[in-house]
């Protein structure tokens, strides 16, 4: 009275294609999704070279100057080009979203998503100019 | 039901997102690029160390980094969920991005208290 188990290799209804691992590649809109998504990789990336930077300042004037000089090595000016683009992408692509994410109604009237956008656009023109400022005359 | 602290991330994230968005690409450009290439001048160290001594100025950089890692974080999380599908991984990559961006956020409270 024993009958063979008898299982069946992918079953229709539970078999799945295995997607493969750079899926992303295929099509444009998947590259510019999973650029948008790695430039935070480029904003860990400054966030720790501006606190090395800063770390120099408590540490005297020997240590400032061996990492401005750093700075003017090629491969860290290579660097942070590829950061700056990056981080400027990351820019660009969250204020173009931000208006997704944030709907604002005045009474009936929803505030259209070009101003807000704008208003993104015009805060980070405001932060540009002060930080310019204040390092400029420093 | 389990509570979640899904949301703080979230939170955490955009506020890094938008903090970075508006602050990094200006202090890059400047500190990065136009310094050592020498078209804007560099400050003197005791410059430089004055600009970043005022109480507010340390907040702000702390307020900056730390959102800005923790953007990173959340973000990188899902990045390598998604597009390296390793959600089997899941406690690894948790552990590594916001246990990453935690230590990073004290480092960054210890060098700014000290400035």
């Amino acid at each position: 009275m024993s009958h063979p188990t008898r299982y069946r290799k992918y079953h229709p209804k539970l078999y799945r294609t295995r997607m493969p691992i750079f899926w992303w590649v295929r099509k444009w809109t998947h590259i510019h999704f999973i650029t948008r998504e790695l430039t935070s990789v480029f904003v860990a990336f400054y966030a720790i070279e501006l606190l090395f930077l800063l770390r120099t300042l408590t540490r005297g004037q020997e240590a400032y100057d061996a990492f401005l000089a750093w700075l003017q090595t090629p491969l860290a000016l290579a660097l942070n080009t590829i950061a700056f683009l990056m981080i400027a992408f990351h820019s660009i692509t969250w204020f173009n979203l931000a208006p997704k994410a944030l709907v604002i109604r005045v009474g009936e009237l929803r505030i259209p998503p070009v101003a807000i956008a704008g208003m993104n656009y015009a805060g980070w023109a405001v932060f540009s100019a002060a930080l310019a400022w204040l390092i400029l005359s420093a | 039901m389990k509570k979640s602290n899904e949301p703080l991330w979230w939170a955490f994230f955009g506020a890094g997102g938008a903090l970075s968005a508006l602050c990094l690409p200006a202090l890059l450009f400047l500190l990065a690029l136009a310094m050592p290439l020498g078209w804007i001048e560099t400050p003197s160290f005791e410059a430089a160390s004055g600009l970043v001594h005022h109480p507010l100025a340390r907040l702000f950089l702390f307020a900056l980094i730390s959102l800005s890692l923790l953007h990173w974080g959340h973000r990188f999380r899902f990045t390598l969920y998604d597009g390296l599908q390793l959600k089997h991984l899941e406690s690894l990559i948790v552990v590594f991005c916001y246990g990453g961006a935690i230590v990073g956020s004290i480092f960054a409270g210890f060098v700014l208290w000290q400035l």
